[in-house]
């Protein structure tokens, strides 16, 4: 082989640079699969290590023999159980409660507040852009102390509507800066006819931006579901009753009893708790990922 | 926090002088006050629950356990005095710091390596890699937990069958720090990935053809062209990574909620034990407000360098 290119190399040199430079590609191409399957299966560690619990009998776990990482007997009675376990029901039906009103009270907020700061303006507009962005740097573990006493005057400890109420902080910020990137680069003159051939402003913000600018509502939905549906420390502080619960800490406080750890059945639920995020990015990833990096190099 | 509608300055084009002065300023004010009113939720949430909270926070640190007596800066000493307090900083920047650090690093070569691969592939193996990300955290660090586990765990099980003996993971302080950052970084590299996917993107190829006509290798490509081209993306991400990671609560709340012996409680997860569990609300509301200054700090400094080289850019 490296004769046979040796003596080419010294018959035509320009062929044998080319062969050369097309098999080192093909090798980075190569190494570059071969790496990002390394990676690949190392991050899908927890993920396969999930679903083969959750395949398991409580039998098969505590037997604790053979390998842990494969199913002997698989079974779906984890899932059963769940689907047919009320308070699991009652925290399934709580997310979704809390995170459809959540998406959809962020969303109109910063919609509004969007189309205000990126064409209208006001005397502090400026400063209020800056504001919201800031905003979003806040944490929510920065705040969850005082809110604790806020949530408590208004009555609603152990209320998943003080969810409700808490969530849109985290998302309104960073998708109002998303939106306000979206709406920025609509030009100006598709408005302007639509003002002199008589419209409002609720109308050009109903009728062009938003179909206009539907990549970046997407986007924004996304987060604001991401966070409404995996936000754990909120509910975890505020709520202590399984009525009240919604997933993230429904699955802790109740499968979690004492020492004993039904880790099937956690696993399980961890599982059908995660479906509707894995399902959204399944089809909605792109529009994500495009507004997500479109905000972070606009800042 | 905008006080009003008095003043429409600046809200049209300056150009068309003239003719109905009067009218275009009702324009204009009409204009304005529409504006106003259409930001009006959002100023209302925002003062209300991050405003309003961050001042009190302020206030209710300064009370006694019971809130009843004013008592100053004490609550601050006292945390500042006590070992577990000092151990919390010391582990909240270990953990922060290694974890970015790390995320980052992992994020570039990942970014990289994707887009060494054709364009059409991309979208399935980042569809994988971004899995962890995807999942709530809360939810894959319980799995994580159950891999962990000292008894059965799989971690073990891989460990014993090498002949190795079992290790106490998260039973053992320095461990258990391991643990935690392992978790943080599994969830967060793939954040990074996506950020940096799309500024090495974003790299105009005539760059990297000048580069290699001037005779750079790889090596001076990365650090000449790539970097370069790449540093306000790299910083906008390593701050949201920072601050997201610093005030970081599942992860160790789940994971160890603070123990073996405090060595792995963060600030959040402090503030959430002492606050919360043993409602001593003022001291868990100074623990929380320690971040502030920290995280305001690292935002203000990230945020004046892209600016600058912003207008650098721009000029």
């Amino acid at each position: 082989m490296s004769t046979s290119v040796a003596t080419a190399g010294r018959r035509a040199p320009t062929t044998a640079h080319k062969h050369s430079l097309h098999r080192s590609r093909m090798w980075a191409l190569w190494g570059s699969y071969i790496a990002l399957g390394v990676f690949v299966i190392m991050f899908l560690i927890p993920p396969f290590y999930t679903l083969m619990t959750s395949l398991k009998s409580s039998a098969e776990i505590s037997a604790q023999t053979g390998s842990p990482w494969i199913v002997h007997h698989p079974t779906l009675a984890n899932f059963w159980y769940l689907i047919t376990y009320p308070n699991f029901q009652r925290y399934y039906l709580n997310s979704i409660i809390v995170t459809v009103l959540t998406v959809a009270v962020s969303m109109v907020i910063s919609v509004l507040a969007a189309f205000s700061l990126s064409r209208m303006g006001f005397w502090g507009s400026q400063t209020l852009s800056t504001g919201v962005f800031l905003t979003y740097l806040v944490p929510s573990s920065l705040l969850f102390i005082p809110l604790f006493q806020i949530v408590g005057w208004l009555g609603l400890i152990n209320n998943f509507w003080c969810l409700v109420l808490l969530y849109p902080t985290l998302a309104v910020p960073f998708c109002t800066w998303i939106m306000i990137g979206y709406f920025s680069s609509i030009p100006k003159e598709l408005d302007e006819a639509a003002l002199i051939d008589g419209a409002g402003y609720l109308q050009i913000l109903w009728k062009i931006f938003i179909p206009v600018a539907m990549p970046g509502i997407i986007a924004a939905t996304i987060f604001a579901f991401t966070v409404a549906w995996g936000q754990f420390l909120y509910p975890l502080a505020y709520l202590y009753t399984s009525n009240q619960m919604v997933l993230t800490v429904g699955i802790i406080s109740d499968l979690i009893r004492g020492d004993v750890f039904q880790w099937g059945k956690i696993m399980a639920a961890c599982l059908l708790a995660s479906l509707p995020p894995i399902l959204i990015y399944a089809f909605l990833m792109d529009y994500y990922v495009a507004g997500l990096t479109a905000g972070a190099t606009k800042g | 926090m905008a006080s009003g509608t008095s003043i429409p300055i600046g809200v049209m084009t300056a150009g068309r002088t003239g003719v109905q002065r009067g009218s275009m300023r009702r324009f204009a004010q009409r204009r304005s006050t529409i504006a106003f009113l259409l930001c009006l939720p959002l100023i209302l949430l925002i003062a209300t629950f991050v405003v309003y909270p961050a001042i009190y926070a302020i206030y209710l640190s300064m009370l006694n356990k019971k809130m009843t007596t004013f008592v100053g800066l004490g609550n601050f000493a006292f945390l500042l005095r006590r070992h577990t307090f000092q151990l919390v900083i010391f582990q909240s920047c270990l953990f922060a710091i290694t974890s970015v650090v790390l995320k980052a690093i992992i994020g570039f070569i990942l970014a990289h390596l994707m887009h060494n691969i054709p364009g059409k592939n991309q979208r399935i193996w980042r569809g994988l890699l971004l899995v962890p990300w995807v999942i709530p955290l809360a939810l894959s660090t319980l799995t994580w937990w159950w891999m962990f586990d000292p008894s059965y765990s799989a971690f073990n099980w891989v460990l014993n069958r090498f002949g190795i003996a079992s290790v106490p993971w998260l039973g053992v302080g320095w461990i258990a720090r391991f643990c935690t950052i392992t978790v943080n970084v599994w969830y967060g590299t793939p954040f990074f990935m996506i950020m940096y996917l799309a500024a090495l993107k974003s790299v105009p190829d005539q760059l990297y053809e000048a580069a290699a006509i001037d005779g750079a290798n790889a090596v001076q490509k990365l650090f000449f062209v790539t970097l370069p081209m790449m540093r306000n993306i790299i910083a906008i991400t390593v701050l949201f990574s920072l601050i997201v990671t610093f005030a970081d609560f599942d992860i160790v709340r789940i994971l160890t909620a603070g123990g073996p012996q405090d060595m792995t409680h963060v600030f959040a997860t402090y503030a959430f034990q002492v606050g919360i569990q043993s409602g001593d609300i003022p001291l868990g509301a100074a623990d929380s407000l320690f971040m502030f200054p920290i995280l305001a700090f690292a935002a203000f400094f990230v945020l004046r360098g892209v600016t600058q080289r912003t207008k650098e850019i721009a000029a």
